[in-house]
């Protein structure tokens, strides 16, 4: 029988039920407002009283309104029909909801359920199989997607028949397997999952050892981040953290895309519905809504369910990795988690930490993180969640809990700075501060070797230094004046100029310059390089300006020219003439 | 007001400056009630132990005052008869006029699902060229003036809302001072189009806590409009700051633990709910919200602006300019983020590279600026880039300006001729040939 209960207290989203039997730490319950069931979550629980967060508006709440408790935590429905869906932050279904309105207490069904899927079979009768083990595979648009034993499966299990190639709804019995103790248990294509919980079914998670290519020069040649890995993007309001994460859901060499939309703009996410189903993904011509999912929990929809979307997000992404496959995380952004979090703990009148938030926000925050990464599965194959959060910090200050936590959590640090935003220089990522860790691995600076060139990696950190070299000049320059720095300062400065210009600087919104493979950038940086080592004769800053801006242009119009077109050639021997002359 | 239903209570067991609390049955959530008279709301159940907030203060509630339930959350009758009358926080006649009748619908009601709605893709034209050339708005935006006090962000938000192409115009006045609510309501009768006005407002000497009402009533009726009416509908919402100070006065008296700046640590969320009210509805209606948000000494770091420019889809800054003497849209610090759906869509086709064209050059006039305040050698073109700037300053940038974006274009192209050669301005060389105005000699 369920535990129920009754509604003694009321804060905002707070409820506080005073209940019969047993209630569990995250156990969802139904609050039943006349007639409507709200979902709520347990987050508290003292005495007979557990304190629940709604998931929806709690206005016209009353003391003494019942309660059902579920037995079970919030949970989401894995299965074929995932891919391309818009979800709110609790997996409804938000296309097939009929009103303009979202209505209070309407839950959709995230799969379709009469839909037939042609299904083949991957095991054979009397496998040994465990959990996330593949059974067969359904088509989902162009993915196989695999049907597996679900993951709540313990032990081992013999497969004791299995349905045979053709056409089967999400809810049919598609195998039924034996467990040790001789039980048989019925497999569907649907199987259901907490969100809080980690799925852990792979043999070993390896250090990440492949990079993730996002065709963004900023971020593939200077601080790359690698398959499995974690990145965060901080930056005030107005940088261009949006479009920095919308070119890299366009671009990113990723098999599927969850882009979890969280505390932020409703019309954000219309642009993505609006576009991508028309944009192609430059890796394999399909449309890129055929990779994408969207879990979208805008500012204005309930708080609680916020915190939630990015784990629904989260499991979902784990659920294909399941399946073999490279899926990439976007989350945009977990500074409104962070706050719904925070509002919480303050309606519980928990002591707060720095800024209000509460005092274990770091270990939220990195245990989220840490659920990203490279897995070996059964069968030897990988599958990998690569996750990027973006973080908006109050009034643009690093040195705020979130900005300071996620840094303790993720590897690759994209700093997007006002400053360079000012001056439009896009993508603002700042190129000093910014980081990837991911170079120092070994695995990775091998992996690069082999894949891009020998000394690539003490190429880019050369590079780099060039660039550090050129910013504090600038600075001198300033103070003193053009004439009071002897030319070399100013040679100095220009190299710096070129490499901001030429290879971190990438205009998201040209048709050509957006993407850039990795065999292009390398050529850029050849280029550049030759550049810089190029001993020019200058007698005065002028000249040294004028020649510099001349290089630039000319290596600038190669970024926006087709790849190894006559006109791309065109322009790499005018570059050629340029140094030829000088 | 009196049902048969109500139930009365006359115990008080708590008050503070602006809530009470008493011991009654069976209230719901977000209910309406009378403390002596005055208008209240449920904010917190705890037992049988109800917390209301008393909108408009409690001075001189004894604890054996009468509290009346009204078994509903706080409303507002909707119909076409809401145009051009004027109304309190509560939704009540303040224009002498009669009681509102129509549909009687929740305030801060639910949000539109996402996936419902459309992008948006309707230019609204103010006639100020900061706005229109620059900064160009989009009918389902939400946009702040980023002002300090002393400028005058409620004329100009007058002038737009005059001036802008829309179906019904409604006013949230929010701390409202007597003065600015006088000019709003003579500007309104002067311009003639009182009929497709709506006004909700709160005075500085109406108590502030009254003040969280008044932008969810003003959506509650855009809603009605855009939703109902498949109108366009613009919401203007002045003062926002004072009513981020609101809510901070709520929630410190209701004991919550401040986070930044002494706001609540709800206040993203709480302004999120306003703000994404602006919609493109599918079915051609749709909401546009202009809003104030008055700054201490131009310091947009502080919680207020700061949270509103992560919710808002870009900012106006004005600004007073010393060389033109006049009030400027400021071009750098100004920003639509939706501009690029109309900007030669609905406007001519030189309309991005124009803006960004004179933009650039204002900017090299600021950097001849501070070469000259550096005590550096001016160059022949630092010197055009300086004319250049006070001419555009004053025929464009100038909040008095008031002109069509045809006309804007053809005056930044005059501008262009006067003071640079085609080369300078690095447009594309078509357009240059097109619109290059020939020589007057």
């Amino acid at each position: 029988m369920k535990t129920t209960g009754i509604v003694t207290g009321i804060v905002s989203n707070l409820v506080t039920v005073r209940f019969d039997g047993h209630v569990a730490e995250n156990e969802i319950c139904y609050i039943n407002l006349n007639g409507v069931k709200l979902m709520a979550e347990v987050i508290k629980v003292n005495g007979k009283n557990a304190f629940v967060q709604v998931f929806e508006s709690t206005r016209g709440l009353k003391q003494g309104d019942t309660v059902e408790f579920e037995a079970h935590m919030l949970e989401v429905i894995l299965g074929p029909g995932l891919l391309s869906s818009c979800y709110d932050g609790l997996q409804n279904n938000l296309t097939t909801m009929s009103d303009v309105f979202l209505k209070r207490g309407e839950y959709t069904d995230p799969l379709d359920r009469e839909k037939l899927w042609d299904f083949t079979p991957i095991a054979k009768v009397g496998d040994k199989v465990m959990s996330a083990d593949w059974l067969g595979e359904v088509k989902e648009g162009w993915l196989p997607h695999k049907i597996m034993v679900p993951f709540s499966f313990e032990g081992t299990y013999t497969v004791k028949s299995l349905v045979e190639a053709g056409q089967y709804k999400v809810d049919d019995t598609i195998a039924v397997v034996t467990d040790e103790k001789g039980e048989d248990h019925k497999v569907t294509m649907v199987q259901k999952w907490p969100v809080k919980v980690a799925i852990g079914s792979y043999v070993e998670k390896p250090r990440p050892f492949k990079i993730m290519s996002t065709g963004l020069r900023t971020i593939d040649t200077f601080n790359p981040i690698a398959e499995g890995g974690t990145g965060f993007i901080p930056g005030p309001f107005g940088c261009g953290k949006t479009v920095l994460q919308h070119a890299i859901a366009k671009q990113a060499d990723a098999d599927v895309i969850l882009m979890a939309a969280c505390g932020e703009r409703a019309n954000e996410v219309v642009e993505i519905f609006t576009e991508f189903p028309e944009l192609v993904d430059p890796h394999t011509g399909r449309k890129l809504m055929e990779r994408t999912t969207i879990i979208c929990n805008t500012s204005n929809m309930p708080v609680a369910a916020r915190e939630a979307s990015v784990y629904t997000a989260m499991t979902i992404c784990e659920y294909y990795r399941a399946m073999g496959l490279k899926v990439l995380l976007l989350a945009d952004s977990t500074s409104r988690w962070a706050q719904a979090l925070r509002e919480m703990s303050n309606r519980m009148e928990e002591l707060p930490g720095a800024d209000a938030f509460p005092v274990d926000l770091s270990s939220i925050i990195s245990s989220f993180y840490a659920r990203a990464g490279i897995v070996r599965l059964r069968n030897g194959k990988t599958g990998s969640v690569t996750f990027i959060g973006t973080v908006s910090p109050a009034g643009g200050n690093l040195k705020e809990p979130v900005t300071e936590s996620t840094k303790k959590a993720a590897r690759c640090f994209y700093a997007l700075e006002q400053n360079r935003a000012d001056q439009k220089r896009y993508p603002a990522v700042n190129p000093i501060d910014s980081y990837s860790k991911y170079l120092d691995y070994p695995e990775i600076v091998d992996y690069l070797k082999e894949t891009v060139e020998k000394d690539w990696v003490d190429k880019v950190l050369y590079i780099k230094n060039l660039l550090r070299r050129g910013k504090e000049v600038a600075e001198q320059i300033n103070i003193l004046g053009d004439d009071g720095v002897p030319v070399s300062y100013h040679e100095q400065f220009w190299k710096s100029e070129l490499i901001d210009f030429v290879l971190f600087q990438q205009d998201a919104f040209d048709a050509i310059d957006a993407l850039c493979p990795m065999d292009r950038q390398q050529l850029m940086l050849e280029l550049v390089l030759e550049v810089c080592a190029h001993k020019f004769e200058f007698d005065t800053f002028e000249e040294c300006r004028d020649k510099y801006k001349e290089i630039i242009n000319v290596l600038r119009q190669m970024n926006f020219s087709e790849y190894k077109s006559d006109k791309f050639y065109q322009y790499q021997n005018e570059l050629k003439t340029i140094l030829a002359n000088d | 007001m009196t049902k048969a239903f109500q139930r009365i209570y006359t115990q008080l067991e708590a008050i503070t400056k602006a809530t009470v609390a008493l011991r009654a049955q069976g209230v719901s959530n977000d209910e309406l009630a009378t403390v002596a008279g005055r208008l209240a709301q449920v904010v917190k159940i705890k037992g049988d132990l109800v917390t209301l907030q008393v909108f408009s203060g409690t001075e001189g509630i004894p604890t054996n005052a009468d509290v009346l339930f009204f078994g509903e959350a706080p409303s507002l009758n909707v119909s076409d008869e809401l145009s051009g009358r004027f109304f309190n926080a509560y939704g009540r006649p303040i224009d002498g006029g009669p009681e509102v009748e129509g549909d009687h619908r929740a305030i801060g009601g639910p949000s539109v699902n996402p996936y419902k709605r459309r992008q948006p893709s309707q230019l609204i034209p103010t006639g100020i060229a900061g706005i229109d050339l620059n900064n160009t708005l989009v009918s389902g935006q939400k946009i702040p003036f980023f002002a300090d006090p002393d400028q005058p962000y409620n004329q100009v938000m007058a002038q737009v809302a005059l001036r802008a192409d829309v179906d019904k115009i409604i006013l949230g006045g929010m701390g409202l001072s007597n003065d600015d609510y006088l000019y709003f309501r003579h500007e309104f009768e002067n311009a003639g189009v009182l009929n497709k006005i709506i006004s909700f407002v709160n005075t500085t000497d109406q108590p502030p806590v009254e003040r969280l009402l008044i932008p969810e009533m003003a959506l509650a009726a855009a809603e009605y409009f855009a939703v109902d009416k498949n109108e366009k509908v613009l919401v203007l919402l002045t003062d926002m700051t004072l009513y981020a100070d609101a809510l901070s006065i709520v929630s410190n008296r209701m004991d919550q633990i401040p986070s930044k700046d002494s706001m609540p640590g709800s206040l993203y969320s709480d302004l999120a709910k306003i703000y994404e009210k602006a919609v493109q509805l599918p079915d051609g209606g749709s909401i546009t919200i202009i809003a104030v948000t008055t700054l201490n000494d131009g310091d947009i770091t502080h919680a207020i602006p700061d949270n509103t420019g992560y919710i808002t889809e870009g900012q106006l800054f004005l600004r007073a300019d010393t060389d033109s003497g006049k009030v400027i849209i400021d071009p750098f610090r100004s920003l639509s983020r939706l501009k690029q759906l109309v900007q030669g869509k609905q406007t001519r086709e030189d309309h991005s590279q124009v803006m960004n064209a004179s933009v650039r050059l204002y900017a090299d006039a600021q950097n001849a600026k501070t070469k000259l305040e550096n005590g550096f050698d001016l160059s022949d073109y630092d010197n055009r880039c300086l004319a250049y700037a006070k001419q555009y300053a004053i025929r464009l940038l100038s909040i008095d300006v008031n002109i069509t974006i045809e006309e804007m274009l053809n005056t930044a192209w005059e501008l262009f001729a006067e003071f640079f050669t085609q080369a300078e301005t690095g447009i594309k060389q078509s357009l240059i040939d097109k619109y290059w105005p020939a020589k007057a000699e």
